[in-house]
């Protein structure tokens, strides 16, 4: 994938989180506090404004500007998460033109972390942790037998989806989810269900 | 969706000029966005500064002037600001003295005002933060992010102001935040829910009979919800809680009676009328009550009461000189 891919599959990234945001704030509505499609939502259509001032631009600059754009648009806790996976992202890519399967698998291990960091948080809390870490699993494991970026994206996007089923059986501990305590049971995290709607697009451009 | 507004992507800053427009004796917005600082600058004192999503009004921008808060940065409804936003409210009015950031525990508002801090570290600004959490409906196990911060907030920005004001030392107005968290307590209450102007349903639905228990203030479900009771018993419910959770027997206590946006003063008086029985058949003094809208929740229809255990250090800076938009002392 090259620089310009990479600002197309942003793009698409962003009309991909447009066209679910209702869907995303509905699920939000439920355990949260129903924001996270708007903020999403507000947040890449001013990423899509500044792509044409990144063409031409390494992937490094591309990813960070990504990241500081949805930091300082998104807000709630989705800005600051989002904001620095695609910063850690861009870190990992600088100067880069082009990104191959081990860069987007570097990307995405960098990208985990900084979203530990930030939300002090770890796997099993209803987070979009729960789709990110199992996703990145999964298509370490692909690589062992296939060099096929669609058929390991494949796999990275099934064990996202079932990352997703998996935040319905358990309960928050991490953001406003918490608060509602075994309520949240038997309801999907808006953020892994996001993160899962991003990897798809990414998993389609290929 | 049934509001007085122009477009629901304009509601904070019209917000924000309005309240502006009403105060140019105590508020000045900054170009950067939506953020408030004191119309005249005061050096050589801690600078304070809060905020948090819109639709809390008169919290937090009403709170900016003499003897409470420095800045106040206000977010989408809701939602927290940014930190780009939040470090332009710190550069607008750092001193040499310090800044000390009052954040309320919601984990959204803990990251971005962490990485302001951490930009305005950067720097070269002396920084610090103290993290309300008064909710006792909120379990402050290791199985939540703790509890939230909501309207005993006010009495931090109240409390901490009047001693930044007097020309202490950061680390005294940050110790004198803490002890106000420590002491305060709150708990809270919707019969109806509200509106985010962006989302245009509401955040919970709730029948006629019943009534949400342990809410947070921003519009988000409680901890439970059960059929609608009378006044008093709600009010016994909510003062049950908070009574439990630390010993304020033979104290002194400040009483906030706060409307969640909607709620008619007759209705808060009737629910302090209660408080205040309770509180005297129990041998906790009132030293001060509030009653009024200090933390909204938009249209929300409820309220929350809060305790705060006063001591004499306390007492004098509850009481000493306040003027701002929405708290006078």
């Amino acid at each position: 994938m090259d620089s310009n891919k990479v600002l197309e599959t942003i793009k698409a990234i962003g009309d991909k989180i447009d066209a679910e945001k209702d869907y995303l704030t509905e699920l939000d509505n439920i355990i949260g506090d129903g924001d996270h499609g708007i903020n999403m939502a507000r947040g890449f259509q001013m990423v899509e404004s500044k792509l044409p001032s990144l063409e031409g631009k390494d992937i490094g600059t591309i990813l960070k500007t990504v990241g500081m754009t949805l930091v300082s648009t998104v807000g709630g806790s989705s800005g600051p998460l989002y904001g620095t996976a695609f910063m850690k992202a861009g870190m990992a890519m600088a100067g880069k033109m082009d990104m191959d399967l081990n860069d987007f698998l570097s990307c995405l291990d960098v990208a985990i972390e900084g979203v530990k960091m930030r939300g002090k948080s770890t796997q099993g809390e209803k987070t979009m942790l729960d789709a990110m870490i199992p996703a990145l699993d999964a298509m370490r494991t692909a690589t062992e037998n296939s060099s096929d970026s669609k058929t390991v994206l494949a796999a990275g996007i099934e064990a996202a989806k079932a990352g997703v089923e998996y935040t319905k059986t358990i309960i928050a501990t991490k953001g406003r989810a918490s608060y509602i305590g075994e309520r949240s049971l038997g309801h999907q995290d808006p953020g892994a269900t996001s993160f899962t709607d991003i990897l798809e697009t990414i998993g389609s451009a290929l | 969706m049934k509001k007085i507004i122009n477009a629901v992507d304009q509601v904070e800053n019209q917000m924000i000029e309005g309240m502006v427009k009403a105060y140019p004796q105590y508020l000045k917005k900054l170009d950067c966005g939506n953020v408030v600082v004191r119309s005249s600058r005061k050096e050589g004192k801690v600078a304070l500064i809060s905020g948090g999503g819109s639709g809390h009004e008169p919290a937090h921008g009403g709170y900016v002037g003499e003897g409470m808060l420095d800045a106040a940065v206000a977010g989408a409804v809701f939602t927290s600001p940014t930190p780009d936003q939040i470090y332009e409210g710190i550069k607008a009015i750092a001193t040499d003295a310090g800044v000390l950031m009052v954040i309320k525990n919601y984990t959204g508002d803990v990251m971005n005002f962490e990485m302001a801090r951490e930009m305005a570290e950067m720097e070269g600004i002396k920084i610090e933060q103290v993290i309300t959490n008064d909710d006792v409906a909120v379990d402050g196990s290791l199985y939540t992010v703790g509890r939230r911060g909501v309207a005993g907030t006010v009495f931090v920005h109240k409390i901490a102001g009047a001693l930044a004001e007097t020309g202490a030392s950061l680390e005294e107005v940050k110790a004198v935040a803490e002890k106000v968290i420590d002491n305060v307590r709150t708990m809270g209450m919707a019969i109806r829910p509200c509106t985010v102007p962006a989302a245009g349903v509401p955040g919970f639905e709730l029948s006629d009979d019943e009534m949400e228990v342990g809410i947070g203030i921003h519009g988000e479900p409680g901890t439970h919800r059960e059929p609608l009771k009378s006044a008093d018993e709600i009010t016994d419910m909510l003062l049950d809680k908070i009574l439990a959770d630390i010993d304020y027997a033979g104290s002194e206590v400040a009483v906030m009676i706060n409307g969640s946006g909607a709620t008619p003063l007759m209705e808060l008086f009737i629910i302090n009328n209660r408080v205040a029985d309770v509180l005297a058949e129990k041998g906790i003094q009132v030293y001060k009550t509030m009653v009024g809208e200090y933390m909204t929740s938009l249209e929300m229809e409820g309220f929350s009461i809060s305790l705060l255990k006063l001591d004499d250090q306390l007492k004098e800076l509850l009481d000493a000189k306040a003027d701002t938009p929405a708290l006078k002392a």
